[in-house]
């Protein structure tokens, strides 16, 4: 049982950790919030990339795997993984890995636009 | 003479600009990332013992359920809310990047199906897409070629 709490308790450290490392950014360099999930992305394409980031996922779970550098991670992984069984898997392992997510931001995505109206913008 | 004029007038725009409390929205960012994690967590915990799902079917699911919720909150007007609370607490999770793929889709929905809702939908996804797959493809040839040695 304590694992399981000590798990959460990672997996709130370190995706916080993340989030505000995002937030430092766009507090003292203006970079726009398109921008940052990009950067993220990237960074964790290229951590997997030298095998660090693994670790992190080890450690904390959803806490690594939540944030966009998670989906990164996951590309990186699949394509990786993909390479081993030639040059085929090294161009599709990506997308494989990352198909759940990319599908569900889709038809997710467009049912709820689809159902909902934009609000007025109130400040 | 004109870079004098441009500083006075920066000055200025940093006078009026509205001073955000830099220390509160790291803690914001912190404790609203911690916790869409820390459900995250436990969406997988949940999976894991209920359903005995595990390995790439676990996490999978859990993005899934994850993008849905943020989808969902984002056409119910609720994240945006989350969004002006917590910055990068809301942006930087799976739920922000579904949050960037539905909120210009509903705008622009007035537009039409096809060039409004289903174009905008991208417009922060898509770069996020393409670099996520260029990278993907890069990192997989560089393994490919280093394990031919």
């Amino acid at each position: 049982m304590t694992d399981v709490l000590l798990m959460f308790l990672k997996a709130f450290l370190v995706g916080g950790g993340i989030c505000t490392v995002a937030q430092i950014l766009i507090n003292y360099t203006k970079i726009t919030s398109g921008k940052i999930l990009v950067y993220f992305l990237l960074a964790g394409i290229f951590l997997q990339s030298i095998g660090v980031y693994q670790y992190l996922v080890d450690f904390a779970g959803a806490g690594a795997t939540v944030p966009i550098s998670g989906f990164g991670y996951l590309l990186a992984e699949g394509a990786i993984k993909g390479a081993e069984n030639g040059l085929f898997g090294a161009f599709t392992g990506g997308l494989i890995a990352a198909s759940a997510g990319v599908t569900a931001a889709i038809v997710f995505g467009y049912l709820n636009a689809l159902i909902f109206k934009a609000k007025s913008k109130k400040n | 003479m004109q870079k004098a004029y441009n500083s006075k007038y920066l000055e200025y725009v940093s006078k009026i600009s509205p001073k955000t409390n830099e220390k509160r929205s790291l803690l914001r960012a912190f404790f609203v990332g911690g916790t869409i994690c820390l459900i995250g967590q436990f969406i997988r915990f949940f999976l894991e013992f209920t359903f005995g799902l595990y390995g790439d079917v676990l996490s999978g699911t859990t993005s899934v359920i994850l993008i849905f919720i943020g989808s969902l909150l984002t056409g119910l007007g609720v994240y945006d809310r989350i969004g002006k609370f917590a910055g990068g607490g809301s942006i930087v999770p799976i739920t922000g990047f579904a949050n960037s793929v539905v909120s210009p889709a509903m705008e622009f929905k007035t537009e039409g199906f096809i060039y409004g809702l289903a174009a905008k939908m991208f417009v922060i996804a898509g770069p996020i897409l393409v670099f996520g797959i260029l990278g993907s493809v890069s990192v997989g040839i560089i393994y490919y070629i280093v394990g031919l040695f």
